[in-house]
């Protein structure tokens, strides 16, 4: 079997929810040793949290948990017990990356913080996220997903001007943050293995929305520009550009600009291009321009079908997209033929899809080799190398310290 | 040459043929921690949207259409609007700008010299638009042996939609995102555009690019990296998917509201465009959160009492929320509420986020002065690092900005050799007069 890229690195994670788990995935996803430590008892937090396997919850069927711990070892480890504690930094001497995702504060108060994982391993590379960042007047702040867009993220900008501003679907600002964990770590782990120095990286949900590219960043560089705000936008306003409904849901074309010609070709209906209602770029940016294409626009729309319709813009030059629902995502041929989906075996939830690979490496291949781990399920086997016997492991099960 | 000897990727070179938003998002990060990155241009032909619309900006257009892709400079395009684009400037700082064209024999030779001086070449092109270029991993690799090249296609490099063309607004519809968002009591016609899947693929493509660094420090081999963005960005969307595959259920948009935690939303606040987000998440938050808004009684209505209750009667709560908020500031409303441990947040528009006293803390904004530009600030770096301490260094780069370091340090040209580049259109500052 071919190596994986991070072979040779392990990862304590002690992350709960959704953005230092997937930090943490994509870590073990590529070939990371990740030991998921969570709380005795509980656990994770998003065991708790649905979807469940067939609906019913069950703290080894969440789908949430489930979609974001595969690939990782998991113990239990009370951080609060001296003992604990001990096994903890014990781990620590022979891990190369610490992810956590306390208030900041939290580790340090624990004996935990950079400076004291330092001293068991100089080249240790801590990855803090947190809502705000580990300084600063917003430190101990709270944040859910639809806060750390609308601070951090272009919120103000999202929706239509005459109704409230509007989040984005699902958490997708949390795994975002994820992403950009992983990345960071990477990068910590590229510079340990050049200088041999360790790293405290610092990201927050706020921060990484305020510098991600869907448009917030744009519009921080033209709100110097031009001392403006951007704002909410009428959808469609342009004419034939954005979602617009077709015979089994709805498909998104552009078609703004110079692409009009290709919307009239695909139409067959060339002769728009001249009309001239439609015939200068001014005209066709105008709402009410747009409004009266769409009588000839939508008619046309309704006669096919959004995958039809996909193959039909792309054939013109549009660039388009079908709106599809996770179940047109799920049955999307494009996506089986590559090998996108999962099956993955769980002990306790059985088998269930998940997502793939977000990326293919062809010498260092993406590898999905174990489910989700069950709350202490790898106890025995960390401890056991660390050097326990098996009797101090059950002694520390009756203590509550695993 | 601008690369600072004490961050991390010091020393690593990318060719970056990057277009738009997702893959020079990519490159940027790998920049703003010390790789140098060479954007390799064209003034031959113009790559829709990364530079602009077009070269030739009508001066007032901006202006009368205003909109976040237009904001030059005071509303004006300039002399060279390709090297004062709010979209293109947001990403290129610390980067460089070389011009070749790759379509023509001698572009090709010198694309394929710098090759080998190169550590990685990142592109996000429709995967014909590299093959008819004949630059495909397989088709340059010869040159650089331990190449690692990284491609970013909306679709990937098989399957039926290879060569599709989706932007972001595209990709957030093939993915199931935009399914899932906007207001619910609308059609699905009236969403508008987002782009996240683009924030997605850079900083994926960027992790993507130091794993495969790290393999090859260890082997001493590169390798072809593929990313379709749409397969990195379905990730993100793990509940719906999972719900879907394991109970068949497909999810709507919820439009602001949490899908278990309530009351969340936004509401309006005192003033113009003034609105506070907020979500309570457990009973202590809505204990404290009635507090705070003077509503103890709401703590004894049955439509509330528990967790799953206070979910389905939500709207009721609605009106209740607005009438504090409403005679309150985001702010006021916001700093009340999180002092007695309930989140909540304004929604910050722009200017408020560039003078935000916790970006001040952090030292996000840098002051960076660009020849045709003007000073101004920009945003910075996604994280901050302990040891490692770093900040912007050069503005956006202009067109061919480079080409002196890249053709006479880098490539050694003569001064002849580089005047006959000039003279035949693959040095230059400008676009030819033919790009419109």
């Amino acid at each position: 079997m071919p190596p994986q890229a991070l072979e040779g690195v392990r990862v304590l994670d002690v992350t709960q929810l959704i953005a230092g788990p997937y930090a943490t995935k994509l870590l073990a996803d590529y070939g990371a040793d990740v030991i998921k430590i969570e709380r005795p008892g509980t656990g994770d937090v998003s065991r708790r949290l649905g979807p469940f396997v067939h609906d019913e919850p069950h703290p080894e069927k969440s789908g949430l948990f489930l979609h974001l711990n595969s690939n990782k070892r998991g113990m239990t480890l009370d951080l609060k017990s001296a003992t604990g504690r001990k096994i903890f930094l014990r781990l620590a001497e022979s891990a190369n990356v610490v992810v956590e995702s306390f208030s900041p504060g939290t580790m340090a108060a624990l004996g935990l913080g950079y400076e004291s994982l330092r001293e068991v391993n100089p080249r240790i590379i801590v990855t803090s996220i947190s809502n705000y960042g580990q300084t600063g007047p917003y430190r101990d702040y709270k944040t859910s997903e639809i806060i750390a867009y609308a601070m951090g993220g272009p919120m103000h900008a999202t929706g239509l001007p005459e109704r409230e501003p509007m989040k984005l679907g699902g958490s997708v600002i949390q795994h975002q943050t994820g992403a950009a964990a992983a990345t960071a770590t990477a990068m910590a782990i590229w510079a340990a293995e050049s200088n041999g120095h360790g790293e405290h990286l610092d990201l927050s949900l706020f921060r990484t929305q305020a510098s991600s590219q869907d448009r917030r960043t744009t519009m921080l560089v033209g709100a110097q520009y031009t001392n403006e705000n951007s704002d909410r936008r009428p959808p469609g306003a342009s004419t034939a550009n954005g979602i617009r409904p077709c015979a089994d849901g709805y498909i998104a074309i552009m078609g703004a600009a110079n692409r009009f010609a290709g919307v009239v070709r695909m139409m067959g209906q060339p002769e728009l291009l001249t009309d001239p209602r439609f015939d200068t770029v001014v005209k066709r940016s105008m709402p009410d321009t747009s409004e009266e294409f769409d009588t000839h626009y939508i008619p046309f729309l309704m006669q096919y079908t959004k995958r039809e319709l996909f193959a039909m813009a792309q054939k013109n030059g549009l660039p388009s997209g079908p709106v599809f629902t996770a179940e047109d995502l799920y049955l999307e041929p494009h996506f089986r033929e590559r090998g996108f989906w999962q099956q993955v075996r769980h002990p306790v939830a059985g088998e269930v899809t998940q997502t793939g690979r977000p990326f293919i490496m062809n010498a260092t291949p993406w590898r999905q080799t174990r489910a989700a781990p069950t709350l202490g399920q790898h106890n025995e086997e960390i401890l056991t190398s660390l050097g326990y016997e098996r009797r101090d492991i059950a002694r520390l099960h009756t203590l509550g310290v695993l | 040459m601008t690369a600072m000897a004490h961050l991390p990727l010091s020393g690593i070179r990318v060719l970056d043929l990057t277009a738009v938003w997702a893959g020079p998002h990519c490159t940027m990060l790998l920049c703003d921690w010390g790789a140098e990155v060479i954007r390799v241009e064209s003034t031959q032909v113009y790559q829709p949207n990364t530079r602009g619309h077009m070269a030739k900006v009508p001066q007032d257009l901006p202006r009368m259409r205003k909109g976040w892709g237009s904001m030059y400079p005071d509303w004006t395009p300039g002399a060279r609007p390709w090297n004062r684009y709010p979209v293109f400037q947001s990403h290129a700082r610390n980067k460089l700008s070389m011009t070749a064209d790759l379509r023509r024999p001698e572009g090709r030779a010198v694309f394929m010299e710098l090759l080998k001086t190169a550590d990685l070449v990142i592109e996000n092109n429709v995967p014909e638009t590299i093959e008819k270029l004949h630059v495909t991993y397989e088709e340059i690799v010869k040159a650089r042996p331990d190449l690692i090249m990284l491609r970013m296609p909306a679709y990937g490099l098989s399957g039926q939609y290879k060569n599709f063309r989706s932007f972001g607004m595209q990709l957030e519809g093939t993915t199931g995102h935009t399914w899932i968002r906007g207001y619910a009591d609308m059609d699905a016609s009236m969403r508008d555009d987002t782009f996240f899947g683009d924030a997605a693929a850079g900083v994926a493509g960027a992790y993507a690019a130091l794993l495969a660094l790290r393999h090859r420090r260890r082997t001493g081999k590169g390798q072809l990296v593929e990313m379709a963005q749409a397969e990195n960005f379905i990730p993100y969307l793990g509940e719906a998917v999972m719900d879907y595959t394991m109970n068949q259920r497909v999810h709507s948009t919820l439009g602001n509201r949490h899908h278990s935690a309530a009351p969340q939303g936004v509401y309006r606040c005192k003033g113009v465009e003034a609105w506070l987000t907020l979500t309570v998440n457990n009973d202590g938050e809505w204990q404290a959160f009635c507090n705070v808004i003077g509503r103890a009684d709401l703590l004894r209505d049955p439509r509330f009492a528990t967790g799953i209750a206070r979910y389905k009667n939500q709207d009721d709560l609605d009106k209740a929320i607005e009438l504090w908020t409403q005679v309150r500031t985001p702010w006021e409303a916001a700093k009340a509420l999180q002092a007695q441990g309930v989140p909540a947040g304004p929604v910050l528009n722009d200017l408020e986020l560039v003078a935000d006293p916790q970006m001040e803390a952090f030292g996000y904004f840098k002051e960076l002065t660009h020849l045709e530009a003007g000073t101004h600030k920009y945003p910075g770096l996604t994280w901050s690092a302990a040891e490692t301490p770093n900040e912007l260094r050069t503005p956006p780069c202009r067109l061919g900005e480079h080409n002196p370091y890249v053709y006479k340090e880098l490539l050694a040209v003569t001064d002849e050799t580089y005047r006959v580049l000039e003279e035949t259109g693959h040095i230059g500052m400008d676009y030819a007069p033919h790009v419109p």
